[in-house]
């Protein structure tokens, strides 16, 4: 019986995660991870669960930026089921900069600019089939872009 | 009313590639004026929605950090050349803009 019930139990964790995660993204903009300050706090707000490294994820943005109003980046994946491609600046005062919902059409790769107010590491976040992979780069900044 | 976003999108073999130029301040509400030190308020872009012949290809959330005049790139598979691709956004002071661009 107890192990019966601790079978249900889990059944309904497990169900209730595969549900509550992709509509808590396409709902609407994930507004308490924008205004997040802390990089872990904002991925685990927009997330619920921590990253894992992974080759898989690329990201490709200068070492150096000599701008940091205007430094761009492309994140990519050879990773399946792609949902969702996110950037994040650690060190920003609200670190989320971008969240790009994906469907089973997109190829998973996106560019944008960003702006980094100082030097940083810059997180790349696929969400594929329910995980969470991601890389990090540390990125130098020479002139800083947030302004104050 | 927001201006016009710049679309260029290319289809080639199966993969349409789109990119997209937006004038927009993108103000992260950090920074001073430099005559009055008062700060400027935020205006930036928050939701872009990318449609192929009106079925949605990609969603962006944004915060302020993405950089003033967004640009944006992407791709999808399933377009051919003549299909429409329509662009939208919205900023946090409720202003939009869509444009509308022919994939070639």
């Amino acid at each position: 019986m107890k192990v019966h019930r601790r079978l249900v139990l889990k059944g309904m964790l497990a169900l209730s995660a595969i549900a509550a995660w992709p509509r808590l993204l396409l709902a609407a903009r994930p507004d308490s991870a924008f205004s997040a300050s802390d990089a872990d706090k904002a991925i685990a707000d927009l997330f619920g669960q921590t990253p894992l490294d992974s080759e898989q994820v690329k990201m490709k943005i200068p070492d150096i930026a000599e701008n940091g109003a205007v430094v761009p980046v492309t994140v990519s994946t050879d990773l399946e089921n792609v949902e969702s491609i996110s950037i994040v600046v650690v060190n920003n005062p609200t670190p989320l900069a971008a969240v790009f919902l994906l469907t089973p059409r997109s190829i998973p790769s996106v560019s944008v600019r960003i702006k980094m107010g100082q030097t940083s590491q810059v997180r790349a976040l696929v969400n594929a089939g329910g995980n969470l992979y991601s890389t990090s780069k540390d990125v130098k900044v020479t002139i800083g872009g947030c302004g104050g | 009313m927001g201006k016009p976003i710049k679309i260029r999108a290319k289809v080639k073999g199966d993969i349409s590639e789109v990119k997209a130029l937006m004038p927009h301040d993108m103000e992260s509400g950090l920074r001073r004026d430099a005559e009055t030190n008062e700060l400027i308020p935020a205006h930036y872009i928050t939701e872009l929605v990318a449609e192929h012949n009106g079925e949605i290809v990609m969603t962006a959330y944004w915060g302020p950090a993405v950089s003033r005049n967004p640009y944006v790139s992407f791709s999808f598979t399933g377009g051919v050349a003549g299909d429409t691709i329509k662009i939208h956004w919205e900023d946090n002071q409720g202003d939009s803009s869509t444009t509308e661009a022919v994939l070639k």
